[in-house]
């Protein structure tokens, strides 16, 4: 049953929703990037919630012109319009209130769907409203779509993508660095705002599939697992728009494959799934990676301090380095240094004081930045350098370099 | 209204919309000022997988169970945001982001899969709750309060409602001093001695037992609104603390009140027919406040003072 | 200069480190996998004044931090008159970086003074009059004490840190610690933190402070620390504020004419 689910074998509307749904991953995992690169990933949260009135009144309206209540695309206009409202609500609070966007966002989120709970309650006392069924548009409900609302989705989430395709670039300079995109010339509030729109129109084509309360985390999820991988703005870009469509197109085929399982929610899980492994497995960014290099660098710094005490003849008062010296066999267990650990520690003496007067010369300004008091001196300066040094140090010469 | 009328229909479910809105209210002067207003986002969104976790843990619909589960399922979501915060360097609002839609997510996944529907556990209700039918059928008036076996047939949401209010405003109280210097300065209070670390998990804790022991009477969204919305607009009111949330427990009380009314009695005068969503029309009202105060509150604009950050 | 660095190998009695207000040792910062602070020792001497001085980047801040506690060494130890860290905070007095806090905060003048009670105060102590004169007198000692209702928003710049002062001395403790107490204020500000600081002093407290403009060293400062990452130099302004110290310091960084102006000044 999966398996005719990933290959497509469950009928126009499913098939239908899954490419729905991979566009709408690919579109709003791209989407999200720009938002997490700009470090407003939550405004997504307000602008999701903020639909819920726009869902409701544009049922009322539709009704009390004599039309369909139900009718996929109208909700949706209404939906954008009322996201719209809220997100000038929200940008009119942080500029000319005193208030964080933190609060701004809470206020218009937990405002905007209270309000849009009440309209809710008001059109299930509608004689019509009954059987209205928009509470499917908090949690998403693909069960009885209709082929014209899969249409609609689909054409949504593919119009979604033309555009992010269009601004990319500008949207790239903004989100990375606003001031320098205001000096070249580009409209930095128009693309903000243009930036916005498309996590409107993200919210709203997703509004059916995962519902207003989870889309957001097809905002969110998909750029973090990608920020994992990479340190490259365009990358991250490319790899959350696969992670989203990947996400989308695997959570509507599991959810197709049995009955009882919510598309919205098992989409968010596939891109959480993904996320988890990327926290923890990724190179370089990746917990476990970090963990490791954590380690091994703490082991450098006591060891480095360690061979600096027993050159100096001071004492070492951390355990954690005499152990580390004694595992290294460069002290005994008395705390006594062997011949070994003799040598190493002339050697890092000699070596800070090679640093030292590598520092002090401007002629070694670029080796000089690379300093932590780690560094081997040899892995930033020439043979010849070093001895210059020395001379300059004087003393005996006959430590090992 | 006479007390006839008033006392079993309207007296209960008001109390506890008010004890509900300053229990949320309160913590949440502090998460304003801290930059977590979203935290109460984070936290309102757990609940339903605490809840439902603890529902299929013991197999029965109890209030306590479900309490544990949700004040749970809020601490883990605080650790785990915190967690990814810090492994993966990334910025606490996406870290929030990831971890409340995942967990709200897996609360409905198992909600659909699991045999609820028996019971009276739905999305819908953990949403906006039912605060209207929290009615006191055995009241026959003012003479009731007095009545020890009238008394014994209070919605129990209202005593619980009560003691949460009281456990909210003793850690207030008693943690004034080191909630206000730590909020304001985090470093200093460092070297005070003040345990930050633990004071920021205490409020988070206190927060999501408010969100938790509220959520079971009027749904989550009240408990955001009211997180975020009384404490926002007493912030634009005042320039001190004390004024501050003594202003958000003011207007926490004002929405539920004027919200309760309205839910009730609006789409009466409106020549409707039908009361409409009482949790639904309390964050609206607070809304409403929260715009009252950005267009009128005396301290609505930024000092202006020079900073560099 | 190579003396003065390898100096610190000397070690110190037991004698030194119970008499030293503040004694730092094998301190390690990291910021992740770059050294901020690497294996420094450092002595302040009782009833001194001492500058932290160094380039951007160098772990001033890092340095005061971590023996105030606030972020965790990955090694070495830090002891106040001889005992550790945790038992003595109350001898330590903190004045930070004035970018540091939330200028919006709903807190007048008067209640940012007052937290530097809260050790006296206690957690349900009550607040009375004499906890408030004192505070005032604070506040009158860096010449606040107009300005007590207002919101701390309200000030300058120059005025929020000499209030952050003000909060230090209401703690009343016997080391004072302050984060570039005089970047960004005005010259008002400058003179009279300087005087408070110098009346700390003859009171026989410590002020260990961090410090960038190397002109005034000499004649605000009786010591001076220099480091960059690592400990350069330690000692009286005489004996390691030089230009080869300073050269060390500051490496290509500082122009070979500044540091000639500066150890002419200097004689």
């Amino acid at each position: 049953m999966l398996w005719d689910a990933l290959l497509l074998q469950l009928g126009y509307n499913a098939t239908l929703v899954a490419v729905g749904a991979t566009l709408l991953g690919i579109a709003a995992g791209v989407t999200g990037t720009f938002l997490f690169l700009r470090k407003r990933a939550l405004v997504s949260d307000a602008i999701s919630h903020a639909t819920l009135p726009g869902v409701g009144l544009a049922f009322i309206v539709m009704v009390l012109l004599g039309g369909e209540g139900r009718n996929l695309l109208g909700l949706l206009i209404g939906s954008a319009i009322s996201a719209g409202i809220g997100l000038l609500c929200l940008n009119w609070l942080t500029r000319n209130t005193r208030l964080a966007e933190d609060a701004a966002i809470g206020a218009v989120l937990s405002v905007f769907f209270g309000f849009g709970i009440v309209l809710l309650t008001v059109i299930q006392s509608m004689s019509i409203g009954r059987q209205a069924g928009l509470e499917g548009f908090l949690l998403g409900s693909t069960a009885g779509m209709l082929w014209s609302d899969a249409v609609v989705i689909a054409i949504g989430g593919a119009v979604v993508l033309a555009l992010i395709t269009l601004l990319r670039r500008p949207m790239t300079m903004v989100a990375f660095d606003p001031e320098y995109a205001m000096a070249q010339g580009l409209p930095v509030n128009r693309i903000d705002l243009a930036m916005m729109g498309l996590v409107m129109a993200v919210t709203v084509v997703g509004l059916k599939i995962v519902g207003l309360i989870l889309i957001v985390a097809l905002l969110i999820i998909p750029p973090v697992t990608a920020r994992f991988w990479t340190e490259r703005a365009e990358r991250v870009v490319l790899i959350s728009g696969a992670v989203g469509g990947l996400a989308g197109y695997v959570g509507v085929a599991i959810s197709a494959s049995a009955p009882n399982l919510p598309t919205g929610p098992i989409i968010v899980l596939v891109s959480f799934v993904l996320f988890a492994i990327s926290l923890l497995l990724a190179p370089g960014r990746g917990a476990l990676a970090v963990l490791i290099r954590h380690l091994r660098f703490q082991r450098q710094v006591h060891m480095r301090q360690g061979l600096l005490a027993l050159a100096q003849g001071q004492p070492i008062y951390e355990s954690l380095t005499l152990r580390i010296l004694r595992r290294a066999g460069l002290v005994r267990a008395d705390g006594v240094a062997t011949d070994a650990g003799k040598g190493r520690a002339a050697k890092a003496l000699r070596d800070e004081k090679r640093w030292e007067v590598a520092r002090a010369d401007q002629a070694h300004e670029a080796a000089a930045q690379l300093y932590d008091g780690l560094r081997d001196i040899e892995t930033v300066l020439t043979q010849d350098q070093i001895a210059d040094i020395d001379r300059h140090i004087g003393g005996p010469q006959g430590i090992p370099a | 209204m006479s007390g006839e009328e008033f006392v079993p229909l309207s007296l209960t479910p008001l109390l506890i919309g008010i004890f509900a809105a300053v229990a949320c209210a309160l913590p949440g002067n502090f998460l304003v000022l801290r930059r977590q207003a979203l935290i109460g986002d984070a936290i309102s969104h757990v609940v339903l997988p605490g809840i439902v976790v603890a529902f299929l843990i013991t197999g029965a619909i109890s209030a306590w169970p479900m309490m544990l589960g949700a004040a749970g399922a809020a601490v883990l979501a605080v650790v785990l945001i915190e967690l990814i915060r810090r492994m993966g360097k990334i910025e606490p609002g996406a870290a929030m982001g990831v971890v409340f839609t995942s967990m709200f997510a897996f609360g409905v996944l198992i909600l659909e899969v699991s045999d609820t529907s028996t019971v009276h556990l739905d999305v819908e209700h953990a949403l906006y709750g039912n605060l209207e039918s929290l009615i006191w059928l055995d009241a026959t008036g003012w003479a009731s309060l007095f009545d020890i076996d009238a008394l014994r047939y209070l919605p129990p949401e209202l005593p619980r409602m009560a003691v949460t209010l009281v456990v909210v405003l003793a850690f207030t109280l008693v943690l004034w001093r080191p909630l206000k210097i730590a909020t304001f300065d985090e470093g200093f209070a460092q070297t005070m001695g003040i345990r930050t670390e633990a004071l920021g998990m205490g409020l988070v804790i206190i927060a999501a037992i408010a969100a938790v022991a509220a959520f079971d009477a009027v749904g989550s969204i009240i408990v955001i609104a009211m997180f975020i919305c009384p404490p926002a607009a007493a912030r634009l009111m005042t320039d001190s603390l004390e004024a501050q949330v003594m202003w958000s427990v003011i207007f926490a009380i004002t929405a539920a009140i004027t919200g309760y009314v309205l839910a009730g009695y609006g789409p009466l005068w409106l020549g409707g027919n039908d009361a409409v969503s009482a949790a639904g029309m309390i964050a609206t009202m607070s809304g409403v406040i929260l715009a009252l105060a950005a267009l009128f509150g005396p301290r609505r604009s930024r000092t202006g003072a020079p900073s560099e950050a | 200069m190579l003396e003065l660095a390898t100096e610190q190998g000397k070690p110190l009695t037991e004698m030194d480190l119970a008499d030293s207000p503040l004694a730092i040792r094998g301190l390690t910062v990291s910021y992740g996998e770059k050294p901020a602070v690497f294996s420094v020792d450092m002595t302040v001497q009782p009833g001194s004044m001492t500058a932290i001085i160094g380039p951007n980047g160098a772990g001033k801040s890092t340095l005061l931090k971590a023996a105030l506690g606030v972020i965790k060494p990955l090694s070495g130890q830090v002891q106040v008159f001889g005992r550790p860290l945790d038992e003595q905070r109350a001898q330590i007095a903190y004045v930070p970086q004035r970018a540091s806090v939330d200028w919006e905060f709903p807190t007048r003048v008067i209640d940012v003074v007052v937290m530097g009670l809260y050790r006296d105060v206690g957690l349900m102590g009550r607040l009375r009059k004499q906890h408030i004169s004192r505070a005032q007198a604070c506040l009158a000692r860096v010449g606040m004490e107009d300005f007590a209702d207002r919101q701390i928003g309200q000030l300058s710049g120059g005025q929020q840190q000499r209030v952050f002062l003000a909060r230090a001395l209401a703690q009343n403790a016997a080391i004072y610690l302050l984060d570039e107490p005089f970047a960004g204020v005005d010259a008002a500000t400058e003179k009279a933190i300087i005087s408070v600081l110098q009346s700390l002093r003859a009171e026989g407290k410590t002020v260990v402070a961090v410090h960038h403009d190397l002109a005034t060293v000499a004649e605000y400062f009786d010591n001076v620390f220099l480091i960059n990452t690592r400990k350069i130099a330690e000692g009286t302004v005489a004996d390691a504020f030089t230009a080869e110290t300073l050269q060390a310091t500051y490496g290509g960084r500082l122009a070979t004419a500044q540091v000639d102006q500066l150890a002419l000044a200097l004689g």
